[in-house]
Order: structure tokens, then sequence, then C-alpha cells
């Protein structure tokens, strides 16, 4: 009975991750390929030309799905990082510092792309609206999580210190996301609003779920490649990455 | 236990007392930061009127940034904090402890010295006396959260700039609060509200920060 049941922590072992993260990233590779490239074929070709922000618009395809993104893997960061703090597994945290560096990079496509819609559509590059601003305080986030774990040297205390920190930003997001919108709707009237399109057209609707999607396996992808490297760097003097490199050469 | 508490209190406070120097330094540099300002925007009294609760505010944040780094070095330097980790007495009472004596000599001088402040910028009465509410507030708020990003740096290099970058994203909240207070009773809308969120943040931070800051001296001494 007990051989049924999956053994989560068999994989929290770096010498069982790595192979499993070997054999997925091919599938999310390709996964984020298809998903990519049909999303980039509709958001040009297949999506109508919106009446009021003409072809301008279509960037809110990768800006909608990045931004997502930046969100979700900064509390999915927090997770791993909980996750390690609490079962002391080695991988769970490998995984939180391979995730940073991906979300600061969705974060600051976000920001950018959104600057360059915002060129065309507001006629500035940038407002100080609640979203835009705590969009940009989680890209600090993410700076000070990389900062914090690239300044320690011992990986294990960078590891558990990072997990602290991740924490303590996932707790502070809801208030500091408030707290901007609450500064924001007190200095102006909101002179523009992000939010535009409530009663959206199912064919850009679906485009921008299918690129979300794309940039989820994109994500998968590069954190599995990512966490391998990291977990070769750290297990360098262990005997299994020794035998890994004997059957290389 | 809380005598504790005090004992902690009292020892750090005596210590600063000995070095007067380092709490007068933060204190000039709160002070010259807020000069600053109006010789780089223009001597303009509307205009300083208008940025004098956000300018004081900043000045505070950055004052009690720089004041940080101080708060667990020297005992790591001298090996008492891994004294106090072996203590029997909860670490996060030892914190709470530190960060109290460490607010009363960095940010209680502070709050003492931005009225003085808030007149260069001709603030009027209302404002002044919100201005040294919030600050007294938020200052407590700012160690509090501070802490984590000192013991999360502890004996790093570049600990300092380190600090700052991140500390300064978490405690916008106080700012936004703080600054935003004033400038509501200043344009007669009221500041009541801010203040009593700044209060909740306060209260806040005074239960999680403690034991966010000990668990992070665990880690960073081992």
């Amino acid at each position: 009975m007990s051989s049924r049941i999956v053994n989560w922590f068999k994989f929290s072992s770096p010498a069982t991750f790595y192979p499993l993260a070997g054999r997925l990233i091919p599938w999310f590779t390709a996964a984020a390929v298809i998903t990519l490239g049909v999303g980039l074929y509709m958001s040009f070709f297949v999506a109508p030309t919106d009446y009021k922000q003409g072809e301008g618009y279509r960037i809110i395809f990768v800006h909608v799905g990045t931004a997502w993104m930046s969100m979700f893997i900064y509390v999915v960061m927090a997770a791993w990082a909980g996750l390690g703090l609490v079962f002391n597994t080695r991988v769970s945290a490998m995984m939180a510092s391979a995730l940073a560096p991906t979300g600061a990079m969705f974060t600051f496509v976000a920001l950018w792309t959104g600057a360059l819609w915002g060129k065309p559509m507001w006629g500035t590059w940038w407002v100080w609206d609640a979203r835009l601003t705590s969009e940009l305080i989680l890209l600090f986030l993410y700076l000070g999580f990389i900062a914090l774990q690239s300044a320690i040297d011992d990986p294990r205390r960078a590891d558990r210190a990072g997990a602290i920190l991740a924490i303590v930003g996932v707790v502070n997001i809801p208030i500091i996301y408030y707290s901007v919108q609450w500064w924001n709707t007190l200095h102006q009237g909101a002179s523009v609003t992000v939010s535009g399109q409530s009663s959206m057209e199912t064919v850009m609707l679906w485009t921008m779920l299918i690129m979300t999607f794309g940039f989820w396996f994109y994500a998968i992808a590069v954190v599995l490649a990512r966490v391998r490297c990291i977990i070769l760097e750290r297990e360098r003097d262990t005997t299994w990455v020794r035998e890994l490199e004997g059957e290389v050469q | 236990m809380f005598e504790t508490f005090l004992a902690i209190v009292k020892r750090d406070l005596i210590l600063a007392m000995r070095r007067r120097s380092d709490v007068l330094t933060i204190l000039f540099f709160f002070v010259i930061v807020v000069s600053l300002f109006p010789l780089g925007i223009g001597p303009e009294m509307n205009t300083l009127r208008l940025i004098a609760p956000g300018v004081v505010w900043v000045a505070a944040l950055l004052a009690s940034m720089l004041a940080l780094e101080r708060l667990f070095a020297i005992d790591y330097a001298d090996g008492a904090l891994e004294q106090m980790l072996l203590t029997p007495q909860p670490l996060s009472l030892l914190v709470l402890g530190k960060v109290t004596a460490h607010w009363l000599v960095t940010g209680v001088p502070l709050v003492l010295m931005a009225p003085v402040l808030g007149i260069q910028y001709d603030l009027s009465l209302d404002g002044l006396r919100v201005l040294v509410i919030t600050l007294l507030l938020g200052t407590p708020a700012l160690s509090l959260i501070g802490a984590i990003g000192a013991a999360l740096t502890l004996g790093l290099r570049g600990g300092g700039v380190l600090v700052s970058l991140l500390v300064l994203p978490l405690t916008i909240p106080v700012l936004i609060f703080g600054a935003g207070a004033v400038e509501a009773t200043v344009s007669g809308l009221g500041g009541e509200g801010h203040i009593s969120m700044l209060a909740a943040i306060l209260v806040m931070a005074l239960f999680f920060a403690p034991l966010a800051a000990a668990a992070a001296l665990r880690v960073s001494v081992e």
C-alpha cells in the first residue's frame, strides 16, 4: 500500500532532482515554444484591431502576462523559501534562488512594456499610478533578494537569510499595495486608470491567456535549467556529480 | 522576563552614552539632508511648504537606515551577541530590548529635532504637531523593520548599502502614511486616518519584527 504513495521527499535530494529536472526541461521548452508561437501569431494576426487604441494595444499581450508572472513568481519563490526553511531541504532553497532572476526579468519586462504602451496611449512614459508604483517596488524587492544572496558567501546561510527576506516581503506586499493605492487616490484624482477593458473580446482574452501560459512554461523551463546549474555548482564535491562527470567525459 | 528587557535597554543606553558622537552624527545627517533641499530647489516658500512633510520624512527614513548598521554590529564583533543567543530568555525579547534602546538613542532625537526643521519650511502649527506625532509612531516602526535587515546583513561586506536596499522597499507604507498625515493636516483634510494606519503598522511591527529579526540573527550567527 505504501508503495503507491508517491514519496515527494524523494525529489528533495539534489541527486534525484537533477535528472528529473533534466527530463522535464525539454517538455516545458517545447510547450513554451508552441504556446508562445501560437500566442504571438494570434496577437499579431488574429486579434482584431482595437477601435480605441489602434494597433498599439497589442503590446498588452506581452505586458499583462509578464505582470501576472512577476507577482506570481514572487509568491512561488517565497513558498519554496519557506518550504526550505521548514523542512531544511536543499533543493527548495535552490529553487527559490533560481526563481529570483526570472521573476525580476518579468517585472522589468512588465514595467518596460508598460512604459512603451503608456507613451502612445497616455502620452507619457511613466505615471505614478498605484499599479505601476507597486510593480516598481516589487522589482526592488527582487533586487534586494538577489543582492542579499550574492553578498553571502556561505550558501546555507544565503539560503536561509534569503528565505526570511522573501517571507517578510510576502507579508509586506499586501500592505505596500494598499498603502500605495491609498496614497495614489489621495494625491490625485485618477487621471488615468490601467484597468480599461473589462468587456474584452474573447479572441483577445484567449490570446492573452495563451501568452501567459507560454510565459509560464518558459519560466518553468528556465528555472529548472538554472536550478540544475546551481545544484552542480554546490554539489561539485559529491560523488554523484563526480560520477556524472565521468559519464559525460 | 521584563527585567531582562530592562537590563538590555539599560546596557545599550549606557554603551551609547559612552559613544555620544555616533548619535550626534546621525542627528546632523538628518539636519543637513533636510537643509540641502531648499538649496537644491530654491527658497520659494510656497514650494517648500508643499514638500516639507515628504522631505522631513525621507530624511528621517535615510537617517534611521544609516543608524541601523550599528544595531547588532558592535555586539557581534565583540562576541556579546553570541552570549545573548545562548541565554535561556527568548531571543525576540532581547531583540526588542536592543531595538528599544536603539530607537531611544537614534529615533527620539530625530523626533525632537523635526519641529525645528519644520519651521525652516514654514509648516503651520498643526502641521508641526502632526509631524511630531507621526514621527513618534513611525520611527520605532522603522527601527523594528530595519532590525530584520540589520540582522540579515550582519557581518557581510558592504552591509550598510545592502541593508538600505533590503529595508527601504519594506518601509514605504510608513513613509506614505507618515508624510501623508502631515500633508492631509496641512491641506485641511485631517490626518487621523493616516495616524491610525501608522499606529496599526507600528503594532504589527512590534509583534512580528522581533520574531523575524531573532530568526535572522540565528541564521547570521552560527
